[in-house]
């Protein structure tokens, strides 16, 4: 079918048919894109998040990398500096351009985890950019823990590399299955190189009393698009406990759809937004309660500089059956200039009656009681700015349980606050 | 190095809700190098609004006068600035900073200004040592500097925590703005003896207080009372006593 004239998803259903080839899941995205375009702000679901800079581009889908691209991907590698935090020698997959690029990957055991091809197959997940990823879905890793198992930690590497003319796009799709009593602590970093668009898709599948700890850091290049879906299903006892941070692009979406189907289990969606200049950057979760005494919460956070824009966009499902359900949600906003904005959309849907739901939201200045008082004490106006901002997002970096995993994000948020300090 | 502090017919404002609100109206005070100074004064009457104009607090705007700080122009001089060239306060309400560890801050501080001043930094290990140090003396517990600064400190624990700050700073002009108030007997004993600790030819204090008994323990060369923002007499320790005895209604009727 050719693209249909006026629509603005007619340049990626185009290299949609020009593949040939193509699986139901493919079929069902380009469906829906053929159906609707990508979504305008008259979508109520992308009311704050305007999609022009991505149906501007002059997209292509990344080939395989080549030797020079794999060179520049292996460069990035080297700067996230793994071994300064102990990580140099830990299981990673490394992704450059939607690719699997085993020569830069260090495999897991594979009594631990095991990790496989996985073609793009299964269902549709919720949302524009997971029709999208689907369109032109290059599949990705199928990952899975044995049943009691701990597989302690992977790294899950997406380096993107954009050259010359147009925007090359990746759309990898990975499947995460933990089995009964499992664990996993999942660290998943995205940085590149250049003009490219980041579209992954990652499945997760908790079974009964499995542990996944999935944080997030997207520090992707100034000018890339970062554009991401989760999709996660928590059984009876077991826990998605995520964090994400977004530093980088110029314009970027996590959202997350997570749904917790067993007694008992716990959904956590806890975020940083580190802002400035003219990014946009955009945390939209929706969390189902489909089953009683589930326990969700979320603290997010974020820091705005420039004409840097922030957007929150929070819904909780409470199902008739899901009684004693437990959830939390809070935003919090730092602007550091007038002409930073955040907008926040909490939306709480409850339809059980015996239910404990809670959320809030803030935004204000820094204190200036507070910026004097560290002056007064000889700290440089930059320097204590600094020490505040990294106060305010102390006790949301603090839900990191892990150590070595909270290091990696505040070493981050550390150089990407030094970046901008030193560009003022 | 000698550091006088001269102010000349410093006048200041702020803006309450929209309206000038003129606080300060003509003081002139000098304080030689190695004197210790007391300020008294009833409440309302612009003690702590001159501590924060000195230390450099940008609500308030300085609309005359001069404030010299050995030869530097004082008001030129951003409030870090003025921390690396010797001056302290210890505020009257010491301001709390949740997520900010005690200890970096303090390291963080005292690094700041040796840096500016010319000094190597102290690493953790040799801050730490320091730090636990000075507790000691001071009579502070070691866990407060794992806390946040001043989260969840009692009144006086605030206070000693001001001293403490000086105490590792290190000024050469420190004004201590009711660090008195709050504490318990045997605190103030030990915050004097930390301001006594520092008294040497080259470091002098202003000290701005309510109550006769911290001059018992820190006696003061020269007492100035301060009523609705001027300094309306000036004397030595015994004016202290007249007025602990006698209270502000004469001295300000006279001064009318
Ligand atoms: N931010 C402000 N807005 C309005 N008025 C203010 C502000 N700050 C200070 N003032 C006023 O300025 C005057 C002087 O206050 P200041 O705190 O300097 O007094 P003080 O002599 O230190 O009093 P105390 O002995 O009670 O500590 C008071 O009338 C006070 O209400
Ligand atoms: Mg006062």
């Amino acid at each position: 079918m050719n693209a249909i004239d006026g629509n603005n998803a007619a340049q990626f259903l185009a290299l949609h048919d020009r593949r040939g080839s193509s699986s139901a899941l493919s079929e069902a995205g380009a469906a829906a894109l053929r159906h609707g375009g990508l979504p305008r702000r008259d979508v109520e679901a992308w009311k704050y998040t305007d999609l022009r800079p991505l149906t501007a581009l002059a997209v292509s889908v990344a080939e395989a990398p080549s030797e020079a691209v794999l060179a520049t991907a292996n460069g990035l590698l080297q700067g996230l500096q793994l071994d300064m935090h102990g990580l140099a020698g830990v299981a990673r997959l490394v992704f450059v351009n939607g690719h699997a690029a085993p020569s830069l990957s260090l495999l897991p055991d594979a009594a631990l985890l095991s990790v496989q091809d996985a073609p793009a197959e299964g269902s549709l997940a919720p949302g524009a950019m997971a029709a999208l990823n689907a369109t032109l879905g290059q599949g990705g890793a199928a990952l899975r823990v044995p049943g009691g198992v701990d597989a302690g930690r992977l790294l899950l590497l997406t380096l993107g590399v954009g050259e010359g003319d147009g925007a090359v796009t990746a759309h990898p799709h990975h499947r995460i299955l933990l089995e009964p009593g499992s664990r996993l602590s999942l660290l998943e970093i995205a940085a590149g190189h250049g003009l490219y668009v980041n579209n992954p898709v990652l499945e997760v599948e908790l079974r009964n009393g499995a542990h996944l700890t999935h944080v997030r850091l997207q520090d992707e290049a100034v000018e890339a698009l970062h554009l991401s879906t989760v999709r996660a299903e928590v059984a009876e006892g077991g826990s998605y406990d995520s964090f994400s941070l977004a530093l980088g692009a110029r314009l970027a979406r996590h959202e997350v759809h997570a749904t917790m189907s067993g007694r008992g289990a716990e959904v956590q969606v806890n975020g940083a937004q580190l802002l400035d200049g003219q990014q946009h950057a955009d945390l939209t979760s929706v969390i189902v309660h489909k089953a009683p005494a589930c326990n969700s919460r979320q603290t997010v956070k974020n820091v705005l500089s420039g004409r840097s824009r922030a957007v929150f966009q929070g819904k909780i499902v409470v199902e008739r059956i899901a009684q004693k359900t437990d959830g939390y949600q809070m935003n919090q906003a730092l602007l550091l200039s007038n002409e930073a904005e955040i907008d926040t959309k909490p939306e709480l849907e409850i339809y059980a009656d015996d239910v404990k739901c809670s959320h809030g939201a803030t935004a204000g200045a820094l204190d200036d009681d507070q910026l004097f008082y560290l002056r007064s004490r000889g700290v440089p106006v930059v320097e204590a700015r600094a020490i505040l901002v990294r106060a305010f997002l102390a006790d949301a970096l603090g839900l990191i349980d892990d150590e070595v995993t909270r290091g990696v994000l505040e070493r981050a948020v550390d150089a990407s606050w030094d970046r901008r300090s030193s560009d003022e | 190095m000698s550091t006088v502090l001269t102010i000349n017919a410093l006048h200041a404002k702020i803006d309450d809700a929209g309206t000038d609100k003129p606080i300060l109206k003509g003081v002139d005070l000098v304080v030689p190098p190695g004197e210790v100074h007391a300020i008294m004064g009833p409440n309302g009457s612009g003690k702590s609004t001159l501590s924060y104009v000195l230390s450099g607090r940008a609500d308030y705007e300085v609309t005359g006068g001069t404030v010299a700080f050995g030869e530097q122009d004082l008001l030129a001089m951003e409030p870090e600035e003025r921390a690396a060239a010797g001056l302290f306060l210890a505020f009257q309400a010491p301001i709390e900073l949740p997520g900010v560890n005690n200890a970096n801050f303090l390291r963080t501080a005292v690094n700041a200004v040796r840096r500016a001043r010319g000094e190597p930094e102290l690493d953790a290990v040799a801050f730490l040592k320091l730090a636990r140090a000075e507790c000691k003396r001071l009579g502070i517990p070691d866990a407060m500097l794992k806390r946040a600064v001043n989260v969840g400190f009692s009144g006086g624990e605030k206070k000693r925590n001001e001293v403490l700050q000086m105490s590792l700073l290190r000024p050469r002009f420190a004004i201590l703005d009711e660090t008195d108030s709050g504490l318990d007997i045997d605190a103030l004993r030990i915050v004097a003896e930390g301001v006594n600790a520092l008294r040497a030819p080259d470091f002098s204090a202003l000290i701005i207080t309510h109550h006769q008994r911290l001059l018992d323990y820190i006696v003061p060369d020269h007492v100035h009372v301060m009523s609705a923002g001027r300094i309306i007499r000036s004397g030595g320790p015994e004016l202290a006593r007249q007025l602990e005895a006698e209270g502000y209604a004469n001295l300000i009727a006279e001064a009318a």
